[in-house]
């Protein structure tokens, strides 16, 4: 897929960005690297500046300094080529699954056969079809987030930003979204950036996982958990090389946790 | 509502005030009260009437020309102060001024600036009927859920999109809540427009029967005018109910 003939192509890159709520200082001089096609986790502890990187790289907020790509493209605003999940799902209430899925692409101007005969697809492919005519409040959590990902899919974006988006689900729905997003990554050639609270979420899905520290906000480590990537989504969580990344991670993190 | 058990229909304490009322007349205590029915027969009569019938299209035309302008203003400028901080900042002393204010005593200074006609009864309606639109309208923006606003921005949605697809379907059961108030509002505002500033329609019916203490006539038209105020706010009231489903979650 790769267009690009240097070693590391990467779809997002983040570099020296800083960002001060009024006296809060969030993010300084964070750099962080996002490889095309594959998946990385921002995992640190609660309040570091996570959802403000994610919001920052979507176009959502201003950063204060510093440069955004996308494509090589600098960041000025929302835009295309960016697709974002919600932790609250942030589903139109009044709206059946059917609008909010195409929601995305109304705003982009689709018209209505096209933009639902898409929506169809991505519904079916969540698994919720037949729900297609349901309203949000007739969902469980897990399916409403469903819709969520469907509308995110939908507007065929290269880069998935994901805020928490099992945060608000079940563990058994949380452990099946877990596999799913494998797959999701295998399959769909996309770039996923994943906030996450869970170590054993970050380390179960992602190709990198950047742990960042307590704010003022920067990137401590970056750790790659590749040996156990090529094997089956079952398989993974009684992986040894897993079971040690997530005791290092722990060991890192546990500091910062009263 | 249920008494011993048994489910009584809609409305029934209507019911039963009328019957309070039907004995009371019935029993002469007051000139002020005549019998419920009388009063009906006297509508019956006077129903048809041309004097009624052209009171009743005058009061009418005001009224739903007024309250319309309340509402295709009312609800945007709410909209806007609960989007805007500094339209809220500049516009909301003035909206709580007017909610409390006193309007009737600025129907004589209306009377001078739009003169003697309709154009200064429709006003007079209208603002009695506004300041509560925009009011709830706003409150209903205030509590629009962070993250539905920035979805529509992460997928790019223009001004007018967000305005029409988020804002206003999300403020919709305030806005409902406050359109309903605002047209029971106008009620007043169009009679005591009618009474002040020309005596025409219901006003000048209302002027003429309790001149003439012709109670009947007089709360023949009360009754008419509290029959059409309350269609309406039970219709919206409805539609309230139609979209309170989500109005919990949003
Ligand atoms: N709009 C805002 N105004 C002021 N301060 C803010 C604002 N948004 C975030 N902050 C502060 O910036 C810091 C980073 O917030 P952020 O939401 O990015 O953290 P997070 O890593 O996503 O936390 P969590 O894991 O709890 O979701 C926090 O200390 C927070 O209090
Ligand atoms: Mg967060």
């Amino acid at each position: 897929m790769s267009n690009n003939t240097n070693d590391i192509d990467n779809a997002v890159t983040v570099s020296n960005v800083y960002k001060n709520y009024g006296d809060v200082e969030a993010l300084r001089d964070l750099s962080l690297d996002f490889p095309r096609g594959q998946l990385t986790s921002l995992l640190g502890p609660s309040g570091c500046g996570k959802t403000t990187l994610l919001k920052i790289i979507a176009g959502l907020l201003p950063a204060d300094s510093g440069e955004i790509t996308v494509n090589s493209q600098p960041v000025t605003g929302p835009g295309p080529d960016r697709a974002f999940v919600f932790q609250d799902f942030a589903l139109l209430p009044w709206a059946t699954v059917m609008r909010n899925v195409a929601f995305g692409l109304e705003l982009r101007g689709v018209n209505q056969s096209e933009r639902e005969a898409i929506a169809e697809k991505y519904i079916g492919d969540v698994g919720l079809k037949g729900f297609e005519n349901s309203y949000p409040h007739e969902l469980s959590g897990g399916m409403r987030q469903r819709v969520g990902l469907a509308r995110a899919l939908s507007v065929d974006a290269q880069v998935l930003l994901m805020d928490e988006p099992f945060s608000a689900v079940d563990e058994q729905t949380r452990r099946k979204f877990q596999e799913d997003l494998l797959n999701l990554v295998k399959n769909e050639n996309k770039t996923f950036i994943f906030v996450t609270h869970s170590i054993e979420e970050a380390v179960y899905v992602s190709d990198q996982v950047a742990i960042l520290l307590p704010r003022p906000s920067r990137v401590s480590e970056i750790i790659r958990p590749e040996g156990f990537r090529h094997k089956d989504a079952t398989s993974i969580r009684r992986d040894s090389e897993y079971l040690d990344i997530v005791d290092r991670i722990w060991a890192s993190l546990r500091t910062y946790v009263e | 509502m249920k008494i011993f058990g048994y489910q009584l229909p809609a409305m029934s304490s209507l019911i039963l005030w009328g019957i309070l009322w039907e004995l009371v007349g019935q029993f002469e205590l007051t000139f002020f009260l005549p019998p419920l029915s009388a009063i009906f027969s006297t509508l019956m009569e006077i129903g048809t009437t041309k004097v009624f019938l052209k009171a009743l299209a005058e009061t009418g035309y005001a009224f739903f020309v007024g309250t319309f302008f309340a509402i295709v203003i009312g609800i945007p400028v709410g909209i806007l102060m609960g989007k805007s901080r500094l339209i809220d900042e500049l516009l909301l002393p003035w909206v709580n001024m007017f909610l409390s204010a006193p309007l009737t005593a600025l129907v004589p200074v209306l009377m001078v600036l739009f003169g003697f006609g309709m154009k200064s009864i429709i006003i007079t309606t209208a603002l009695f009927a506004i300041w509560i639109i925009v009011l709830n309208s706003r409150a209903g923006v205030m509590q629009i859920n962070r993250s539905l606003i920035e979805m529509a921005n992460s997928f790019g949605a223009s001004p007018k999109d967000a305005f029409f697809k988020i804002y206003f379907w999300a403020a919709l059961p305030e806005i409902l809540g406050g359109v309903r108030i605002g047209f029971i509002r106008a009620v007043k505002g169009v009679i005591i427009g009618q009474l002040l500033i020309s005596i025409v329609g219901f006003g000048a019916l209302f002027e003429l029967y309790s001149a003439n203490f012709l109670m009947k006539h007089f709360w023949a038209v009360l009754i008419v005018l509290f029959s059409i105020s309350f269609t309406i706010a039970e219709f919206l009231a409805h539609l309230e109910r139609k979209v309170a489903y989500y109005a919990a979650r949003r």
